[in-house]
């Protein structure tokens, strides 16, 4: 039935390519057409509600980022997943959704303060997670997980501290833990755990 | 009437109620036995936090229950969870706002060294930011270990030379 559904959805629209994907029918849309696409699907096909709104970096491929739509139908309990590349170009950037789906409103701002892409027409893209004024955007794929140094985000705690955002210690991390066996052995810890804070990880 | 003038003998009934000691010790034991924590609860930490102000670990038992959620009326910062790098000022500006003489007990992995949390977004450890009198392991530490934490805070203020800046701050 989802196969049936998604054939017939890309037939009717000739823009859209199938997506792969383990589990709720997947298309891949163009930027362009995306916001008649969603309007489409939430006023026609039923999908009334914005289940997730996210992103994904590609790094080395290119177009590198693509943003993520998850639809949800309220009445048959149906999901279906809407995928769109950002055109090329520093900021990526994407019409907004805000327009269709109220609550499209913070991930979008999620999605630009990890990813950096900018939601053009949305009322107010600003930070979510980090502080603004905050340079990175943690979740692409090139910054690194211990964070880069950058002032804090009062001036006069740093001065009064001389602390800054530093990068933390990952010391053999990060920490993850490994499923099964007993809990000391599967709980959180980096892979190597020779070196410290305070000794030196070995070169070469 | 007595005035400035008046020639006051002690007689054997006040006599018996004084007690020699020295300031360190009587300010000390008032300060160590009237701690108000504030409870600057930042995650999970701050669960085992209110259980040991409810009535199975009560932490009226060694007098420091009046938690005080304005940094003006209390002396004592618990810092439990997980500061952010964007918390860090507001933890710091409150901390600023406490009058002194202050203390700060770190609670937590996460508070004492940014815990599991080796990531671009957590402060490594409260104590680059204010200045930390007791940390309290544990992820999160069992309201015991916070009771103890507390206790041996007592200690320590126990141990300050408290009257040499009593009125220097």
């Amino acid at each position: 039935m989802q196969d049936e559904f998604l054939n017939g959805l890309v037939e009717s629209y000739d823009y859209l390519e199938k997506r792969s994907s383990v589990d709720w029918p997947a298309v891949n849309c163009p930027p362009d057409r995306l916001l008649e696409f969603l309007k489409m699907l939430r006023d026609v096909r039923g999908f009334d509600m914005l289940s997730d709104l996210t992103a994904i970096d590609n790094m080395d491929e290119l177009p590198r980022f693509t943003v993520v739509y998850h639809l949800y139908d309220t009445q048959k309990h149906t999901l279906i997943r809407v995928a769109s590349n950002c055109p090329e170009g520093e900021p990526p950037t994407m019409p907004t959704a805000t327009g269709l789906w109220a609550g499209a409103d913070w991930h979008e701002r999620e999605a630009f303060d990890m990813f950096g892409i900018v939601f053009s027409g949305h009322p107010k893209l600003t930070r979510i997670l980090m502080w603004d004024g905050y340079p990175h955007h943690p979740l692409r794929k090139d910054f690194p997980l211990a964070g880069k140094e950058v002032d804090l985000p009062a001036a006069d705690v740093a001065l009064a501290t001389k602390e800054k955002v530093r990068p933390a210690p990952m010391a053999g991390g990060p920490f993850h833990s490994t499923p099964g066996g007993h809990m000391s052995e599967s709980e959180p810890r980096g892979n190597d755990e020779s070196w410290s804070e305070k000794k030196e990880k070995p070169s070469g | 009437m007595s005035d400035s003038n008046t020639v006051y003998n002690y007689d054997s009934k006040v006599e018996g109620d004084i007690i020699f000691s020295r300031l360190d010790a009587v300010v000390n034991w008032v300060r160590q036995h009237s701690v108000w924590p504030m409870p600057m609860g930042l995650a999970c930490c701050a669960i085992e936090l209110m259980a040991a102000g409810g009535s199975r670990f009560d932490i009226s038992r060694f007098g420091m229950e009046v938690m005080r959620f304005s940094p003006r009326q209390s002396d004592c910062m618990i810092v439990a969870g997980t500061v952010t790098y964007k918390m860090s000022e507001v933890v710091r500006r409150i901390y600023d706002q406490m009058a002194a003489p202050k203390w700060v007990v770190a609670m937590g992995a996460c508070a004492s060294t940014g815990g599991m949390y080796r990531s671009y977004a957590v402060l490594q450890g409260v104590d680059r930011i204010i200045p930390v009198d007791v940390y309290i392991s544990g992820c999160p530490p069992r309201p015991e270990a916070l009771l103890d934490g507390l206790m041996t805070l007592q200690k320590k203020i126990g141990r300050e030379k408290s009257s040499r800046k009593l009125f220097t701050g």
